[in-house]
C-alpha cells in the first residue's frame, strides 16, 4: 500500500492487515516509532475531528505534525498551483494527509508527490479513513466482519460515511437495512454496486420497529438544510431519533454507531446503555490511522 | 450504374458507418487542417445502421488517441485505411478501456475540471459501457462523457 486513497483500491487481504495492524497497536504490541517523521495534515476544508483524531494519532507515535487549514495562509490565494503547494510540502514531509472538498483531489496529489498521500475526505466522494474506523469498531465490537446485519439510518444520500461503509461490509457479505426520509435515500448508483454483488438490502422510512434485528444500527446526522421547507423537517425528523426506549428487543451483541458530531438523532439517554458506542469509535480512529500511519511509512 | 456518392481516395483514412448527424463532431474533434483533402457524406443509407455519415480525409492516419476519442462518439463506426485506392486496413472501432486524451469529467466538482489536467476514465465495456472517472470515482454512461474538440 503506497497510499490510501478510496476504499476501492483496498483488497480484503489489506483491510484485514490493517485492522489486525490496528489491534496490535491498541493493545501495545506493535509500537511504532515515528520519531524524526512529519506529518503534513492540509485540510483545504474545516474538520476539527478528523484532524485532531490524525494529529493525535502521530503524537501517540512520537512523530510531529504540521498543519494547514483553510486556504486563507497559503500560496494559493497569491496564485500558486495546487500541484506547486503539493510539491513543496513534500519537501517537508514524510506523509500527506488531505482533506478537499474538490473530489479526486487526493488521487491527484498522489500523482504528484512520491511521499504517502492519505484521503481524509475528498468532497462528497470517499473518506475511507473513516470507513476504516468504522470496520475496525465492527470488527471489536462484533467479533468478526463477515456476514452481518447493519442498519444505516439517516441522510444516506449525501453521507460520504455511509457510501463508503455500504461498500466496504458488502465485500464482507452484510446484509443491509437503509432507513431514511425518501428523498435522503440509499443513491442508486450504490444499489446498483450491492445489486451486482448479490448483497441483500431492504429500505424503510422509521427507526423504531427496525432495529431489533440488526448486529449494528449505523447513525448518521439529517442536516436540516437539506430540507427545502423546515417544516417537513420538523414532520419527519421524529422517525429517525433513536432512544432508550426503541432497545429493548435488541440483540445482545448490538450496538450504535455515528461517526459525531452528533446534533439529536441519538437521544442523551442512550449514551449510558451498553448499546452505545460512538464515543469507543472515535477513539478507535486514533488506533486506525495510526496503523494506517504506520504501514504507509514501511512498518509490516 | 450504382451512383458514388463520395468520391474515392488515393491514400488517407476513412471512417464509416459514423452515426447520422456526428460527422461534425469528428471533424472537430480530428483538428483537420486546411491542408488535407476532406469528403464527407451525411445521412447516407445503410445496411447496417440505416443512416450513416461517412468521412474520408486524404493523407491522414489518425493516432491512437484520436480513434478512442471517434469510438467514444461514434463506437459502432469503422477505420479504413486506404493505399493507392485499395483498402489496406479495416476494422470496427474498439470502445477503449481505458482513456485520457480529449475527454471531460461530467462532474463539476471533479479535480480535473479545477486543475489543468486532463480527466481520465476506466471503462468497463463487458455489458453495456460505463466509463469511470479516475479521480472522483463517479460512473457514466459514454453518451454522458464530453469528448474535447
Amino acid at each position: 500500500m503506497k497510499n490510501l486513497i478510496s476504499m476501492r483500491d483496498l483488497t480484503k487481504e489489506e483491510i484485514l492487515h490493517l485492522m489486525e495492524t490496528a489491534s496490535k497497536i491498541e493493545a501495545g504490541k506493535i509500537v511504532p516509532d515515528m520519531t524524526r517523521k512529519v506529518a503534513a495534515l492540509l485540510f483545504f476544508e474545516p474538520s476539527t475531528r478528523t484532524m485532531f483524531s490524525f494529529d493525535t494519532a502521530m503524537k501517540r507515535m512520537n512523530g510531529q505534525t504540521i498543519i494547514m487549514s483553510g486556504t486563507k495562509n497559503t500560496s494559493a490565494k497569491k496564485g500558486e498551483t495546487f500541484a506547486d503547494t503539493l510539491e513543496t510540502i513534500a519537501q517537508y514531509a514524510d506523509i500527506i494527509i488531505m482533506r478537499s472538498p474538490t473530489e479526486g483531489a487526493a488521487r491527484y496529489a498522489s500523482e504528484v508527490v512520491d511521499v504517502p498521500v492519505v484521503n481524509a475526505g475528498d468532497g462528497a466522494n470517499q473518506h475511507p479513513t473513516q470507513a476504516l474506523l468504522d470496520l475496525y469498531s465492527i470488527i471489536k465490537t462484533q467479533g468478526s466482519l463477515e456476514n452481518l446485519k447493519i442498519g444505516l439510518a439517516g441522510d444516506l444520500r449525501f453521507g460520504r460515511t455511509v457510501h463508503s461503509l455500504a461498500q466496504a461490509m458488502a465485500v464482507f457479505g452484510a446484509e443491509f437495512k437503509f432507513i431514511s426520509p425518501s428523498f435522503l435515500e440509499m443513491p442508486q448508483y450504490i444499489k446498483d454496486d450491492l445489486d451486482e454483488m448479490g448483497i441483500k438490502y431492504e429500505e424503510c422510512d422509521d427507526v423504531e420497529g427496525n432495529i431489533d434485528d440488526l448486529d449494528i444500527l449505523y447513525v448518521t446526522r439529517i442536516q436540516r438544510e437539506r430540507f427545502a421547507d423546515p417544516e417537513d423537517y420538523e414532520k419527519v425528523k421524529g422517525s429517525y431519533i433513536l432512544r432508550k426506549n426503541m432497545l429493548t428487543n435488541v440483540k445482545e451483541n448490538f450496538k450504535v454507531m455515528h461517526p459525531l458530531p452528533r446534533v439529536d438523532e441519538i437521544h442523551t439517554d442512550v449514551d449510558d446503555t451498553e448499546f452505545a458506542y460512538y464515543f469507543p469509535q472515535a477513539k478507535n480512529g486514533v488506533y486506525t490511522r495510526e496503523a494506517i500511519i504506520h504501514l504507509l511509512l514501511g512498518g509490516k | 450504374m450504382r451512383q458514388i456518392k463520395v468520391n474515392a481516395i488515393k491514400n488517407g483514412t476513412v471512417i464509416d458507418h459514423i452515426p447520422a448527424g456526428k460527422v461534425l463532431r469528428v471533424i472537430d474533434l480530428l483538428t483537420i487542417t486546411g491542408k488535407n483533402v476532406v469528403m464527407m457524406g451525411m445521412n447516407l443509407s445503410s445496411g447496417k445502421i440505416g443512416k450513416k455519415d461517412i468521412l474520408k480525409i486524404e493523407n491522414r492516419a489518425l493516432s491512437d488517441d484520436e480513434v478512442n476519442s471517434v469510438a467514444l462518439i461514434a463506437p459502432q463506426a469503422s477505420l479504413i485505411i486506404i493505399k493507392d485506392f485499395e483498402v489496406i486496413k479495416k476494422e470496427a472501432l474498439q470502445i477503449p478501456t481505458y482513456i485520457e486524451k480529449n475527454v471531460v469529467c461530467p462532474n463539476v466538482k471533479c479535480i480535473s475540471n479545477e486543475e489543468e489536467i486532463s480527466s481520465k476514465f476506466k471503462i468497463n465495456v463487458d455489458k453495456e459501457p460505463i466509463a469511470r472517472c479516475v479521480y472522483c470515482e463517479k460512473k457514466y454512461k459514454l453518451t454522458e462523457i464530453r469528448v474535447k474538440i
